[in-house]
C-alpha cells in the first residue's frame, strides 16, 4: 500500500500539493507514491519552466519511465517559480522519495484552488 | 472477459509484483524496479514467468512433411534435442507469428508461440494439415514456462538438477534435454532464451511450476531476482531481438526485419518442396526492399516509442518507430524503426517526433547490445 501523508492535499489526477494553499500563497508540487509505482523507473522529467502559467486540472509536463510516459498536470492554477533542478541528473528520486526530494515545481498561485482532496480522500481513490 | 491467470499467480502476489494484463493474461510487470530487473539478467540472473506462452505438440509420422509445409523454416534439418527459430507465414508472405520450435523426437515437435497468437497459430496448424498424418495437440494449459536468464543462470539450473548437473553446463545454444530437478520433478530445459544473455528455459508440469520458481529463487539466493515483462521488453530490445505486434505483424514478411534467412528455400543439391507462402515469399526475395528494420541511438534523454515517426533534418517522413525505451546497458535511449533504406545506414542521422519535438538519434546496426562471449 502506497503511503499518503496526511498534512499534504491532493489531485485526482495524482498530484500531491504542499504549502499555502490560498491564492498569493506558494506550494509545492509533485506526484503521489501511488502514481511513481505504477509509472515505474522514472527516466526524464519535462516540468514547466520557471515563469510559465499553469492551470489546475491542465497538462503543464511530462513523466517518462522505462514502460511508459505519462502527463504532468498543475493541480492549481498560478505562475511557475521554482522547478527540481536535481530531476536532470537524478529523476529516480521522484521514484525513491515522491513526497520529499522528488518534488518537481513550485506554483504562486493565483486562482484560489478547488477540488483538492485530503488524504483520506485520496486514500479513497487509490484504494 | 476475466484474464487467465499463470500457475504462478500465487507466487507473483506473494512477491508484491504488480501484475497487468497481457494477451489475456494477468502478468507481473515488475517486482522491484525495471532498472535493477534488467540489470540483475546481465549482471546475474533473472526469473521469469512465461507461462503464458503458448505450447503446441506435433507428434505423427508426417510430422517433418506437415511443419515443412506449414512453417517458413526446414525442420527436418533440425536435430533430436535442439531448437529452431522460425515463423509461419500466411500466402501473402506476411508474418503470423514468430515461433521456437523444439524437437523433442524423430516424429515429435513442440512449438512455442506468442500468447497473443496462440490460438491463430493453432488453427492455422489445423488447418494446414489436412492430408498430412499428424496429430496437433494445444498443451498450453497444461504446460508452465519458467527462464532463468544471465550469467548465473548455468550455475543456478545446474545446481536445481543433482541427476543432470553435468548435462546443464554442457547443454550446446539452442539445445534442450530431459532433465530431472531436485524434488523429482521432470523438466524439459532449453538453452534458449530471448534476453540477449546465457540462459535457459524450462518447461514443467503447471502443476509443478510453483515448486521449480521456488527451488529456483532458493538455489539461486542473492543470484537472482524475479523480473518482469518490462525487463523483458528492454533486454530483448538491447538484443535487437523481434517482438512480434511491432517489428513484426501480418503486414511484414521476413525480409523487412532483415530475418530473410530464416527461410529456407532450398537449392539444387538440397530441394525444398513447397510451403505455405513460398511464391510470395519468393517475390519479395527477388524484389528491391522498400523498408529497412534498423537501430536507433540517442544522447538525449527522451525516448523513442512505438509509432513515432522517422523523419529526416527537414521534417520529411522516413520510416516509423517500432519499439523503444530507455537502454539500462547504453544510458541512453534506444529503438528500432522501420526506414527507408536510403537512411538505413549506420550513421544515417535521424529525427524522432517525440510528441510533437524532433528528438536527434543515429541510425545503428543490430543488435545495439552483444554479451561477452
Amino acid at each position: 500500500m502506497a503511503s499518503v501523508p496526511d498534512d499534504l492535499r491532493y489531485s485526482a489526477e495524482h498530484e500531491w500539493v504542499d504549502g499555502e494553499i490560498a491564492v498569493g500563497g506558494e506550494v509545492t508540487v509533485g506526484i503521489t507514491e501511488h502514481a511513481a509505482d505504477a509509472l515505474g523507473d522514472i527516466v526524464y522529467v519535462e516540468a514547466p519552466s520557471v515563469g510559465a502559467a499553469v492551470t489546475a486540472g491542465e497538462v503543464c509536463g511530462e513523466l517518462e519511465s522505462t514502460k511508459a510516459v505519462s502527463e504532468l498536470y498543475s493541480p492549481v492554477t498560478g505562475t511557475v517559480t521554482a522547478t527540481n533542478d536535481e530531476l536532470a541528473s537524478a529523476p529516480d528520486n521522484v521514484n525513491k522519495d515522491p513526497f520529499g526530494t522528488g518534488w518537481i515545481f513550485k506554483v504562486q498561485i493565483g486562482v484560489e484552488p478547488s477540488g483538492l482532496l485530503d488524504a483520506s480522500a485520496y486514500g479513497d481513490l487509490t484504494a | 472477459m476475466t484474464a487467465l491467470r499463470s500457475p504462478l499467480h500465487n507466487e507473483h502476489v506473494a512477491l508484491g509484483a504488480t501484475l497487468v494484463d497481457f494477451a489475456g493474461w494477468e502478468m507481473p510487470v515488475r517486482y522491484t524496479g525495471d532498472i535493477v530487473e534488467h540489470t540483475a539478467v546481465r549482471t546475474s540472473a533473472g526469473l521469469f514467468d512465461l507461462s503464458h506462452m503458448g505450447e503446441i505438440a506435433v507428434r505423427g509420422t508426417d510430422a517433418v512433411a506437415f511443419l515443412e509445409f506449414a512453417l517458413i523454416g526446414r525442420l527436418g534439418a533440425v536435430g533430436l534435442g535442439r531448437a529452431k527459430y522460425t515463423m509461419i507465414c500466411a500466402p501473402d508472405g506476411g508474418v503470423i507469428d514468430d515461433l521456437v520450435v523444439y524437437r523433442r523426437d524423430w516424429d515429435h515437435f513442440v512449438i512455442v508461440a506468442n500468447a497473443s497468437n496462440k490460438d491463430v497459430v493453432l488453427a492455422e496448424l489445423v488447418d494446414r494439415s489436412a492430408g498430412f498424418s499428424v496429430g496437433i495437440e494445444d498443451e498450453s494449459a497444461a504446460v508452465a514456462l519458467i527462464a532463468v536468464q544471465g550469467p548465473a543462470s548455468s550455475a543456478i539450473v545446474t545446481a536445481m538438477t543433482a541427476r543432470d548437473a553435468d548435462n546443464i553446463a554442457a547443454l550446446p545454444y539452442y539445445a534442450a534435454t530431459n532433465v530431472v530437478l531436485t524434488g523429482d520433478i521432470h523438466a524439459f530445459v532449453a538453452r534458449t532464451g530471448y534476453t540477449g544473455e546465457d540462459g535457459f528455459e524450462l518447461f514443467v508440469s503447471a502443476t509443478d511450476a510453483p515448486e521449480v520458481w521456488r527451488l529456483a529463487l532458493a538455489v539461486g539466493g542473492s543470484r537472482i531476482i524475479p523480473c518482469g515483462l518490462s525487463a523483458r521488453d528492454t533486454l530483448r530490445l538491447e538484443a535487437g531481438m523481434p517482438l512480434y505486434g511491432q517489428e513484426l505483424t501480418r503486414s511484414t514478411t521476413p525480409f523487412d526485419a532483415g530475418l530473410g534467412r530464416v527461410i529456407a528455400f532450398g537449392n539444387d543439391a538440397n530441394p525444398r518442396g513447397d510451403f505455405v507462402g513460398r511464391k510470395a515469399l519468393e517475390a519479395a526475395r527477388d524484389s528491391e526492399r522498400t523498408r529497412v528494420l534498423v537501430g536507433l541511438v540517442g544522447d538525449g534523454r527522451r525516448s523513442p516509442r512505438t509509432g513515432y515517426a522517422v523523419t529526416d533534418a527537414d521534417g520529411t517522413v522516413i520510416g516509423e518507430v517500432t519499439s523503444g525505451a530507455p537502454s539500462p546497458t547504453l544510458g541512453k535511449p534506444i529503438g528500432m524503426a522501420y526506414v527507408e533504406p536510403a537512411s538505413s545506414t549506420p550513421g544515417t542521422d535521424v529525427l524522432i517526433d517525440v510528441r510533437g519535438r524532433g528528438e536527434p538519434m543515429t541510425v545503428a546496426a543490430l543488435p545495439l547490445y552483444k554479451r561477452a562471449q
